[in-house]
């Protein structure tokens, strides 16, 4: 494909003709640095309010976990690819979900034709949980799951299988997303109307808190980036959930140091390098604070543990391999930032689901951050940069704003309830795409060097068949069959009750799990008593 | 680009279950700048009811987002579904990440033109432009647009 010559001429600076001494998220840029900058001088590495970390020694205690997202098909074929990782030295897994598990379809729902095993693996049911684990010490390994609308019910298959293991609850780890505003705000994967999902949610976090102590029960996820939001406001907007999570939490009497250890957060991080590494320590700074105010009192309870993917929309399509170069940029600015888990995306990720290859070659790029620089040995080895001190003062000033703003039209869920927020990303989407299309805004391969010839690159495709589909309508089948049926019908009618009234869901929610009730039968038996999300129009 | 007068409506949805709206959303506002009519179909439209709304709606185009590795299946779909409503000939644009190994699948499936993740706005503009009215079309410069007779 010959690519049109829209952008800036090679003479020219490639920032264009706008002003391209401005950060992504506006903030103006000097030409240099020095002593008259600094405004603030933030206290050592683990001391409140943590802008240089939240641990004092950083990687030197424990290295960032590197974390690859991972999944497709079926559960035999993710657990192949699981074995595969983690004997590669990955140190935590990822699990990626089908769409008809995130929105609780099962694999033989209408809906779910074509996307079965498409862009995770499809979970059923309890057995289906059984085999992905299968042979993969659950004691040992931390799980991450990104699901939200049906956390609950893939929490509580995680917990079952582990237990069919032989480990029990209190030592399972790792964390599930549970995040449902930003599916409404970003992500679209929503099931229920905003206040049933947040009393989910909830849920799911209190009961954790009490039963399972090394899972994180929320990961308040940073989605607005990749849809379109500004690096000041996917920090502003992500602590914003933050805060209508605590205050929930806080509204059912949960103390903030109890719920305050266990939240964690998750963001994007894209080529803009030193503004990324402003963002986690101003984002850190100002969670703190709020926690502190809130009421927590323990050092715990006020650090913003951090996960993050490198890549996401700032891969291109364009040249892939230049995307080994960006994900490398961003996940040496997340080392840099001290951040405690790290995906690197594939630099495949623009044409299919990554390949042994491309998602080996993403993980050794961590592997060399961590084992071959320096930036495992020293804790925030950017502090003290009149540029990055100065502009993690402005960054913060920047998240703030937005937050106030947020805050004075009532709050998280009141800006998505309205459309708000939807808008607001919606625009600055189309903003950015105006910019690259007019080549105001660099993209290496894209819009620069102008002329250049762009061509399709051959890049190896993993291979998704069909077969996955009818293999798990198949096993779906047998377990439909071969389970006690009487008992999935009184396990399905007990939580329908319950969800009328106001008792916790998840103890309902596990004995229907036990059962082999599938995560349609599930969501669907929550659905009659909650109804389905409308969203608000925005065209 | 010539304008004629006219004002092509256009129908954009988001087939299957994917939520990541960015795109069709971009699309949108571009398709609106450009003084097009746009009817969003929102998340997780089904394909009968997209096929419904076109022809309900006489749109003269309908443009899909897909993500999610679906599209062949929500292709064939889409077609079946407008032949279904004498609507077999009615326009259908796709955007994406599409293997460059489906497109001859998808063309088959009636697939007039596939855009991809780095596609310019005014290039997919000018190709709704040009698909409404391609007798009535005539490229700012005098030119023929350059898809013309792929």
């Amino acid at each position: 494909m010959k690519k049109r010559g829209s952008g800036p001429s090679a003479k020219e600076h490639p920032a264009g003709k706008a002003d391209p001494y401005r950060t992504r998220s506006g903030i103006p840029l000097e030409p240099h640095y020095g002593p008259e900058h600094l405004r603030s001088h933030p206290p050592p590495p683990g001391t409140f309010p943590y802008t240089r970390g939240i641990h004092p020694d950083m990687y030197r205690g424990k290295v960032w976990t590197m974390r690859q997202y991972a999944g497709f098909g079926t559960p035999s074929q993710t657990n192949e690819r699981f074995r595969f990782l983690l004997q590669e030295g990955q140190t935590g897994l990822s699990l990626a979900l089908d769409l008809p598990t995130q929105l609780g379809l099962d694999s033989d729902d209408p809906l779910a034709l074509g996307e079965v095993g498409k862009v995770g693996v499809a979970i059923d049911s309890l057995a289906d949980m059984e085999t992905i684990f299968e042979g993969i010490p659950l004691e040992r390994v931390s799980t991450s799951m990104t699901i939200n609308g049906t956390a609950p019910i893939l929490l509580a298959m995680y917990e079952v299988a582990a237990r069919k293991q032989g480990v029990p609850p209190e030592r399972i780890a790792g964390t599930v997303q549970n995040d449902p505003l930003k599916e409404i705000g970003a992500r679209g994967a929503w099931i229920f109307p905003v206040d049933p999902s947040m009393r989910l949610a909830m849920d799911l976090v209190e009961d954790t808190l009490s039963r399972l102590p090394r899972f994180n029960p929320i990961s308040i996820a940073s989605h607005y980036r990749d849809a379109g939001a500004n690096p000041a406001e996917e920090m502003a907007y992500t602590l914003s959930a933050g805060i209508a999570y605590a205050r929930a939490l806080l509204a059912r009497g949960v103390s903030p140091d109890d719920f305050g250890a266990r939240f964690s957060f998750f963001f994007y991080t894209y080529t803009n390098f030193f503004e990324e590494v402003a963002k986690y320590r101003a984002g850190r700074r100002i969670w703190a604070r709020w926690m502190k105010d809130a009421g927590a009192t323990k050092e715990n309870a006020m650090r913003m543990r951090a996960a993050c993917v490198c890549g996401g929309h700032s891969l291109t399509r364009a040249e892939p391999l230049n995307n080994l170069a960006r994900i490398t940029i961003e996940a040496f600015a997340v080392a840099c930032a001290g951040l405690q888990s790290v995906f690197t995306a594939a630099y495949d990720e623009a044409y299919a689901i990554p390949t042994e290859l491309s998602a080996k070659t993403s993980l050794r790029v961590q592997q060399i951050l961590a084992l071959e620089t320096e930036v495992a040995k020293v804790a925030d080895p950017l502090g003290g940069s009149y540029f990055v001190e100065s502009l993690t003062d402005s960054m913060e000033e920047a998240i703030r704003e937005v937050m106030e703003r947020i805050e004075e039209m009532g709050g998280m869920v009141e800006v998505l309830r309205s459309g708000w927020l939807q808008k607001e990303i919606a625009r600055r989407a189309y903003e950015h795409q105006r910019a690259v299309d007019e080549g105001t805004i660099p993209v290496v391969g894209v819009n620069w060097p102008k002329d250049a010839v762009r061509e399709d690159a051959p890049v190896e495709v993993q291979p998704l068949s069909e077969e996955a589909h009818e293999e798990q309508k198949r096993a779906l089948e047998r377990v439909r069959r071969e389970r006690d049926s009487a008992q999935v019908r009184k396990a399905l009618a007990r939580l329908t009750e319950e969800a009328r009234g106001d008792r916790n869901l998840m103890p309902a929610i596990r004995e229907a799990v036990l059962a082999y009730a599938t995560v349609g039968e599930i969501t669907e038996a929550m659905r009659q008593v909650f109804g389905t999300y409308e969203p608000p129009s925005l065209f | 680009m010539r304008v004629t007068g006219y004002t092509p409506r256009i129908l954009l949805g988001k087939a299957g279950l994917d939520g990541h709206d960015r795109g069709a959303k971009v699309i949108a506002s571009a398709l609106r700048d450009a003084g097009m009519e746009v009817i969003y179909t929102g998340l997780r439209a089904t394909i009968p009811s997209i096929a419904a709304a076109a022809v309900q709606e006489s749109v003269d185009a309908i443009g899909l987002s897909i993500l999610s590795g679906a599209h062949v299946s929500i292709c064939r779909e889409l077609r079946r579904e407008l032949e279904r409503r004498g609507a077999r000939d009615l326009p259908v644009v796709i955007g994406g990440i599409i293997p460059a190994g489906d497109w001859p699948l998808l063309a088959e499936a009636g697939v007039r033109k596939i855009f991809g993740p780095e596609s310019p706005l005014d290039e997919v503009v000018e190709y709704f432009r040009w698909v409404v009215e391609p007798h009535a079309w005539v490229k700012g410069d005098g030119g023929r647009p350059s898809w013309e007779g792929v």
